[in-house]
């Protein structure tokens, strides 16, 4: 029996990489979408606790710095990323496996909020998005999340399908940051 | 000329450019206007109706007359303003609305029909015959009438839109704006200051005068200094703000030096928690006799050149005013050692002492000159006129404070009768401030202390503190003016320059009886051209106030929009070009279908196959056909992914589907499929697919390609508002999944030996659906056919996309069969009469696709109600039936209309039409789909197919609508 080669959503577009900033695709985690039920957020928070150490976020936020990660991801669900669900958390709330269905990138830089400023509404200052910080918004046509991992590194997903597009995207406004100088 | 000692810009260094494709030199920090004065070339336009000689009027973005074609080929700019267009080497400009050149423009002969062209010509002459209008006479205006031309071309340059954040927006960086600057960015707020020039100052540039006891230009220097320092300020130069809309946003096109892949402009949205206005003040013209002749220019410009630029305007001046700072220009000019012939103040009162004559209520009654200014006619208070012999002559109306911003959200100006000006309303746009000029403040001392004022009010609304800092000191001259709108006399004076409008033509328009200003505006056309009016409106209204017995303040101002200056559609619609235009989604089989040749074709934002040629195929049709054998006849392989899927969880998920779906999900066994019909509120079908229990509490619902996204809002509709009690939540995974759909007699060969399990029709019957492994990896299999053959979907997560299509279609291929692309889907379907939004156009019902047996009784579900209107259930209504050609035309086309066979072909007798059609090679003719009144009941009759767009007729058979194995015995196996 033949074995399936797995290829990533950006497989031989990345990575690209100018004096702004430099643009990479990571390699995949396992993302699960995670919908508490009904009056089942606190079971959840806990065993979410007790699974992997991570918080429920709120609106706009993140749990979790290093490999396991949960970020807001829209009014019903937050997304677990870096870490398989531990099972006793579908007795709380439905899990769906998101992990091949977003293109995952991280742009890194001195540049990388300038070159964001081409493509999203977001205000990224400081004040406004420090580390941590995660939002669904604009990027460019596409609707996408938008995460500050690190004071210059930012995670940027959309729909896998849309891969091509969000790197031509990306790397066109990151060749028109550096070609001003 | 050029006057050594004098401007701010590097000499050292020569620029070549052309004009009109003479060589010419210029300096860094020249604009193509400054270059062409220091040049001695006065001529630099056409005016846009009657042809005229224009020359440079200003120094700034409202510039009327000075515009101009820039670069050549695709790259072409037309309509560029000289005076904001910063000078490169190698700038190569040319004149416009001109044939065959500048000094010999032809159509210079409208000037002399001008008695007969004035306000209103247009409406009273060519009105008829009323065809000629569309055909000949507004095709002959325009082509009369002119701008300059785009090239045709796609624009090869690159543009870009942006987004920017702050506390304080200051808009202007002349004294005021740089003092609020200073203000704000000292006390650490957020600072974004965008000026539209390229060098910050504003009219410190322009002027000789002294802040702190040295040049005006220093201290805006060193502010500027202090502010880049600062990390929390952004100084953004060569950036216009041009509008202000809700919520604090302003929209501002930046212009852009040149360079290789560096966009030519970018169209910022700025978000500003609030905005201090130092706009500046613009200057406005007097109207007398050939106020227009090239050489007649702005004081503030002329002196500014000189100034900023080191460029003498002429060699003989006259300078003429109603106010004290006209003198400032005669002043300079002087000082440069440049010979002032005269200085012409209106009021009687005026006190001036230099190296020239004063003349004191006096008037400029006419110009003589022919493309050229030289000589100046004037009036003096004893009725004695006078020829002083001048090639420029400085005129100053007054200074109108730029209030366009305050008023781009309904606000009107306020008349302001000691500077005989109109000034911002107070809080006319919520967070905005206006300083200085802008606010009516005209002296350097009055423009500092608002500026630092404006700041300081703007931050203690975003609850932060600034010092008070002592200001610097300058001049606080007061402002002293006496209103001069026209000096009355023969000849025509010129109001609104661009678009020629004279003050007769404003005085025609009141004796016309277009008395308000906004009728006066759209008569005369004055303010309509692309300086929208900025030299000329207050002039305008004026005069009409004068003709029509009101003050100005009761005569009001026409409306002031966004943009305050032109703003390129390609700067706007920046990054919207090709692949830009929309997002490209891809499925993961793109890459091994495009290798086997396969042509694209767009399904909403999805690009999926049409047909996978093969050698020897010179025809879609030849592939097409192919592609339906090997499905019928051996197997076939597509990919579904675009399908959308939405999986479904919770103890409410089958109530959920029960009312979403007008039949039942609630009785679905696990591991079964239903195929789902499901209607809007309106009681029209939304969108159809097939639902798959995965568990008792799991399902995964499937749409059509088209109404995924609709599907998926209607599921947030009905859970939040319809039904917000329901546990259930739903997430798309149509991007995890990889679908492919193999069907065809040998599908379950091809997948035998794939998966690790028994795909017989006992283990996996028809309609039923589970999770097999594959090479090792969890997949799902869904027993399922749009074919109406053995038919499996196979889905894996879709990073193994690739790879399983590959694998499927080497494995089809092994067997006879092959990759199947959307041609072949849509003729397999169409055979079978299954629907897709062809026949689902969103306004047929479920009983006029022959559906009404799925509307459950036995239960509430969307769309019930409605459906159940007795117009919706008329058995009169066109109903899905399938046609087949029976005349001696044997093809079919989709969105013909269809009539009795003897019936004429009018609208009236129309009795339905074709949705789909398709060329059956299974049954060997032509197969349509659509609707016909009372359909089901009219199979076997005749029905005549007329197509008036595409001139195409044909007799049908009405039959029905599945032509092919009707009892689905080849889906069940």
């Amino acid at each position: 029996m033949a074995d399936l080669i797995a290829k990533t959503p950006c497989a031989g577009l990345l990575p690209f990489e100018n004096g702004v900033a430099t643009l990479w695709e990571p390699a995949p985690v396992p993302m699960t979408a995670i919908a508490p039920y009904r009056g089942r957020a606190e079971a959840l928070s806990e065993a979410l606790r007790a699974a992997h150490g991570l918080d429920w976020p709120g609106p706009g936020e993140t749990s979790g710095e290093g490999a396991a990660r949960l970020i807001w991801f829209d009014r019903a669900h937050g997304l677990l990323m870096g870490v398989a669900p531990a099972p006793a958390l579908a007795e709380h709330a439905a899990l769906t496996d998101q992990s091949d269905a977003w293109a995952l990138v991280r742009l890194e830089g001195e540049g990388a909020a300038e070159v964001l400023a081409r493509l999203t509404p977001l205000d990224l200052r400081e004040s406004e998005f420090p580390v941590g910080r995660t939002a669904r918004s604009l990027l460019g046509h596409m609707q996408g999340s938008i995460t500050r991992l690190e004071p210059r590194v930012y995670q940027l997903m959309v729909f896998r399908s849309m891969a091509g597009t969000l790197v031509h995207e990306l790397t066109t406004a990151m060749e028109q940051v550096a070609a001003r100088g | 000329m050029r006057i050594d000692g004098k401007g701010l810009i590097d000499r050292g260094t020569r620029l070549g450019f052309t004009f009109d494709g003479h060589r010419y030199e210029g300096h860094p920090g020249d604009t193509l206007a400054s270059a062409l004065l220091a040049n001695d070339v006065r001529l630099v336009g056409r005016s846009f109706k009657y042809h005229r000689p224009r020359g440079i009027l200003t120094a700034g973005s409202e510039e009327p007359n000075a515009l101009v074609t820039l670069h050549d080929g695709a790259h072409r700019e037309p309509n560029a303003r000289a005076t904001v267009t910063e000078l490169f080497d190698g700038l190569a400009a040319r004149s416009q609305n001109r044939f065959p050149s500048l000094d010999w423009d032809l159509l210079a002969v409208n000037d002399l029909l001008s008695p007969f062209l004035g306000a209103g010509f247009y409406y009273k002459t060519f009105m008829w015959p009323r065809a000629f209008w569309e055909k000949l006479y507004e095709p002959a205006i325009r082509r009369a009438a002119g701008l300059g031309a785009l090239s045709g071309q796609p624009d090869p340059d690159r543009h870009e839109t942006a987004f920017a954040h702050c506390d304080l927006l200051v808009i202007g960086a002349g004294p005021a704006g740089l003092m609020a600057a200073l203000t704000a960015g000292r006390a650490g707020a957020d600072v974004i200051l965008a000026d539209e020039d390229l060098r910050p100052g504003g009219r410190l540039l322009s002027e000789t005068l002294e802040i702190d006891g040295g040049p005006g230009v220093d201290w805006a220097d060193t502010a500027v200094e202090e502010l880049e320092a600062l990390p929390n300020v952004r100084f953004m130069p060569r950036t216009a703000v041009t509008g202000a809309y809700d919520h604090g946003t302003y929209g501002a096109l930046e212009r852009l030096p040149r360079g290789p892949k560096r966009p030519v402009d970018c169209f910022w949205r700025i978000h500003a928690r609030a905005a201090v206005l130092a706009a500046g003040a613009l200057e406005r013209p007097v109207g007398f006799a050939d106020n227009d002749r090239p050489g007649v220019m702005m004081a503030g410009a002329v002196r500014g050149y000189l100034n900023r630029y080191g460029a003498a305007a002429g060699k003989a001046f006259v300078v003429f005013g109603n106010n004290d700072d006209a003198h400032r220009t005669a002043l300079d000019l002087a000082d440069a050692g440049l010979h002032v012939a005269a200085v012409i103040d209106s009021r009687h009162e005026a006190r001036l002492s230099g190296p020239f004559d004063v003349h004191a209520g006096a008037q400029v009654i006419g110009t003589r000159g022919g493309r050229a200014l030289e000589a100046v006619v004037i009036r003096h208070p004893n009725g004695r006129v006078e020829s002083i012999a001048a090639d420029c002559l400085a005129m100053s109306g007054g200074w109108n404070p730029s209030v366009h911003l305050t008023c781009h959200m309904g606000a009107r100006p306020v008349w302001q009768e000691d500077i005989a000006a109109f000034v911002p309303p107070p809080g006319a746009v919520p967070g905005l401030i206006p300083a200085g000029a802008a606010a009516g403040v005209f002296s350097t001392h009055g423009c500092l202390a608002s500026g630092a004022k404006a700041a300081r009010e703007a931050l203690e609304v975003l609850g932060i503190t600034a010092a008070h800092a002592p200001l610097p000191e300058a001049e606080d001259a007061p402002y002293a003016i006496r209103p001069l709108w026209l000096v009355e006399g023969k000849g025509r004076a010129w109001l609104d320059f661009q678009n020629d409008v004279t003050a007769k033509d404003v005085k025609q328009a009141a004796q016309e009886n277009f008395r308000s200003v906004e009728h006066m505006k759209r008569y005369t056309t004055q303010g309509m051209a692309t300086d929208q009016g900025k030299n000329s409106n207050v002039a305008a209204l004026a005069i009409l106030a004068d003709a029509t017995g009101r003050t100005i303040p009761e005569t009001g101002t026409t409306t002031f929009r966004p943009p305050y200056v032109p703003v390129p559609i390609a700067a706007m619609g920046a990054g919207g070009r090709g692949r830009g235009f929309a997002p490209e989604r891809l499925t993961t089989s793109h890459a091994a279908s495009l290798e086997r040749g396969a042509p694209m074709i767009e399904a909403g934002l999805w690009f999926r196959p049409s047909w996978f040629p093969r050698g020897g195929e010179t025809h879609w049709r030849q592939s097409c056909d192919r592609e339906v054998r090997h499905v019928r006849e051996a197997v076939g392989v597509t990919d579904v992914s675009t399908l959308g899927k939405i999986d479904i969880q919770g103890p409410d998920a089958a109530t959920l589907l029960d009312f979403v779906y007008t039949n039942t999900f609630s009785t679905l066994k696990p591991g079964r499929v239903r195929y789902g019909l499901m209607l809007r509120e309106d009681g029209f079908v939304m969108d159809d697919g097939t639902t798959a229990r995965l568990g008792e509490q799991h399902y995964v619902m499937t749409t059509t390609t088209a109404a995924a996204g609709q599907v998926m809002r209607h599921l947030d509709f009905v859970t939040q508002v319809l039904k917000p009690g329901l546990d259930v939540s739903f997430t798309s995974v149509t991007e995890h999944w990889a679908q492919f759909a193999v069907a065809g007699p040998k599908a379950r060969e091809l997948l035998s030996g794939l998966l690790d399990t028994d795909l017989s029709d006992e283990a996996w019957p028809f309609m039923s659906c589970g999770e097999v492994r594959l090479s090792g990896i969890a997949a799902r299999l869904f027993r399922i056919s749009f074919s109406g053959e053995t038919g499996f979907e196979i889905a894996v997560p879709a990073r193994y996309g690739d790879s399983l299509f590959r694998l499927l279609v080497a494995r089809a291929e092994s067997l006879g069969g092959g990759a199947y692309g959307m041609e072949a889907l849509n003729v397999l379907r169409i055979e079978k009469g299954f629907l897709t939004h062809a026949e689902l156009h969103g306004r047929t019902t479920a009983f006029d696709l022959g559906m009404e047996g799925l509307m459950s009784r036995k239960k509430d579900f969307v769309g019930r109600t409605m459906a159940a209107r007795p117009g919706l259930v008329d058995p009169e209504r066109e109903r899905l039936v399938g046609l087949k050609p029976i005349g001696p035309v044997k093809s079919l086309t989709s969105g013909a209309f269809l009539f009795e066979p003897e019936a004429e072909a009018t609208r009236e007798n129309a009795e339905g039409y074709t949705t789909s059609v398709a060329f059956s090679p299974t049954l060997g003719h032509f197969l349509a789909l659509g609707f016909l009144k009372n359909g089901p009941e009219r199979l076997g009759e005749k029905v005549r197919l007329v197509d008036h767009l595409r001139g195409y007729e044909t007799l049908c058979e009405v039959i029905h609508p599945v032509a092919f194995d009707r009892d689905g015995g080849r889906a069940r196996g």
